[in-house]
């Protein structure tokens, strides 16, 4: 089996902003058919991260590859094939959504004058905004504003979508709108870039995860491999205590009503405390969550200014 | 690419409300004139206002020089200092590259677009002044009386407006290549408007400076006013190739370093 086609990559990618390490040697390994989850806290070099994929901030050193070509050199054919949302939307507030995405298209090559109208009209309606695309974006609510830049992104129907927090401004029912809108783009062969520091939303969407800490990625995996079971089961029972004196020296922690047993088969677990009249409530493989799995690999939040 | 950049520009309503602005002045110069009847004496006041009671057709010449010392260069300056910085500030120059437009040809297509501006801004100028100039005053269908003091043709008289209005623009474009420059620095229109609008009144104050005169020559308003040269007789060319050659200088120094600038900058609003 051949590894799918690498998408982003980067190597050594650093960014220096005067004394400021903003992004610290880092090798980005994404492959197409990836939601890659980029996760890391405010101020990590995320988006300063994003910004170098797309040729708009310039590395210190290290390279960038994206679809095949030099980033910054090759922009001019590696961009079109590219959609990106970063740092939130931004528009000619004074102009309609659909003469801001007309506009934007006219812009750069790779567009196609031709079926410009329908493929506004078509992604317009895909995020929901077919009705309102001619009133001006000023008077659009931040929900409205994400959606079109969205839509912006959606375009050219590229095949790598580099998402900064594109969720954004909208309600949970506008979440989960896009979150299906992105899945479906996904099915259909698009590669997904998410970087977002809302870990429920990388958990819920991504196939492999990439943590940024500090300017450093602290962690590159796939996201099934991150939350694989620890080979432990977690038992939940009324009677904690019966449960630990059955089990012996097999629990390895307890905390209230639930406790962490060796071994990976719950079934097992379950048949000798029921042999022993310990009632079981809940019984399930141990598995860490994402958000351990992160804080343990990128440690405190980067807002903090310590003494 | 530039057709998108003349969309936004001539699209917007502050484009016009500027340029319907600039026409105020000569037009409230104009009708004050025609009601009180008062020219100022020759040699005063702003150039050929006092020829202009007599001869209608003149008033195009000027209006041109009651809105070049200040309101032209100002209202070239507002629009293109915001031609990278207002994108930047309204954040849209990074969908912009990332689209991607390319740098280069973003910065030309504004500077065409800024190009535009001051043109269609002049000629706006010089046809309302025409217009208002005919409409309220006498006119010499026979042509007119250069500053000399010979008489022009019309055709002569035509041919040397049109000129006139080619100098005016040349030298806004010196304005609008400051305020091009500064606008690749920062993220804000204001900030780059000012700049340009610093670099002109201290230009304009150094001139009236004795100690200063070792270097007025090569300061960038000096030769603003030369226009008026085309109307003497014979054209006096000096100080007209002068302030030619010295506006070629400004715009392709300042152009360069803007390019310069623009291509190698992080990209972080």
């Amino acid at each position: 089996m051949t590894s799918p086609a690498p998408v982003i990559v980067t190597r050594g990618l650093t960014k220096r902003f005067g004394a400021v390490r903003a992004v610290d040697g880092i090798d980005l390994d994404v492959r197409a058919g990836d939601v890659y989850g980029f996760l890391g806290a405010n101020g990590s070099g995320k988006t300063t991260t994003v910004r170098m994929l797309l040729g708009l901030v310039l590395p210190t050193s290290g390279e960038v590859e994206v679809l095949g070509g030099r980033m910054p050199k090759e922009g001019r054919r590696v961009l079109p094939r590219v959609g990106a949302l970063v740092e939130g939307p931004a528009f000619y507030a004074h102009l309609s959504g659909h003469e801001n995405l007309s506009l934007l298209d006219a812009s750069g090559p790779g567009g196609g004058r031709g079926n410009r109208r329908s493929r506004i009209q078509e992604v317009l309606e895909n995020v929901g905004l077919a009705g309102v695309g001619r009133r001006p974006v000023r008077g659009y609510s931040l929900g409205m504003r994400q959606r079109l830049g969205l839509a912006g992104a959606l375009l050219r129907r590229p095949e790598l979508l580099v998402l900064d927090e594109p969720t954004n401004g909208l309600d949970p029912q506008g979440i989960a709108e896009i979150r299906a809108l992105l899945q479906d783009l996904h099915r259909t062969g698009t590669t997904v870039f998410l970087s977002s520091h809302l870990l429920a939303e990388v958990e819920l969407m991504a196939s492999r995860v990439g943590v940024l800490a500090r300017g450093r990625l602290v962690l590159q995996e796939e996201l099934s491999v991150l939350t694989a079971p620890t080979g432990a089961t977690v038992v939940i029972t009324p009677h904690p205590d019966r449960a630990r004196s059955t089990l012996g020296g097999r629990v390895v922690s307890a905390e209230g009503n639930r406790l962490v047993v060796r071994g990976d088969d719950p079934a097992e677990v379950n048949a000798l405390l029921v042999r022993a009249g310990v009632p079981v409530i809940g019984l399930a493989l141990d598995r860490p969550t994402l958000e351990e799995v992160v804080l343990a690999a990128a440690g405190t939040s980067q807002d903090r200014v310590d003494a | 690419m530039i057709l998108v950049e003349f969309h936004k520009l001539f699209r917007r309503r502050r484009t016009w409300a500027t340029i319907g602005v600039l026409n105020a002045l000569p037009v409230t110069v104009a009708v004050l004139l025609a009601v009180t009847d008062l020219g100022p004496r020759p040699g005063s006041g702003p150039a050929f206002l006092s020829a202009v009671l007599t001869n209608g057709a003149l008033f195009p010449l000027a209006a041109l020089g009651i809105v070049l010392p200040l309101f032209l260069p100002i209202a070239v300056a507002v629009v293109a200092a915001d031609a990278i910085a207002g994108e930047a500030q309204a954040g849209t120059l990074r969908y912009l590259l990332a689209r991607p437009a390319g740098r280069t040809r973003l910065l030309v297509a504004k500077l065409i677009a800024v190009l535009a501006f001051v043109l269609v801004t002049v000629v706006t100028v010089a046809l309302v002044g025409y217009l208002i100039g005919i409409t309220l005053f006498d006119t010499q269908t026979v042509g007119g009386v250069s500053i000399s003091g010979t008489s022009l043709t019309a055709q002569q008289l035509a041919g040397r407006t049109a000129l006139a209005i080619g100098y005016v623009t040349v030298s806004m474009c010196g304005v609008a290549a400051v305020a091009l420059f500064f606008s690749t620095f920062t993220d804000a229109p204001l900030g780059a408007t000012l700049g340009a609008l610093a670099v002109l009144v201290a230009s304009s104050l150094l001139l009236t400076l004795d100690a200063a005169s070792p270097i007025a020559p090569y300061l960038p308003t000096r030769y603003w006013l030369s226009f008026v040269d085309f109307f003497r007789d014979p054209i006096l060319w000096r100080n007209i190739v002068r302030g030619l050659g010295l506006q070629a200088v400004y715009v392709g120094v300042l152009l360069a370093g803007a390019w310069a600038n623009f291509t190698t900058k992080d990209i972080t609003s």
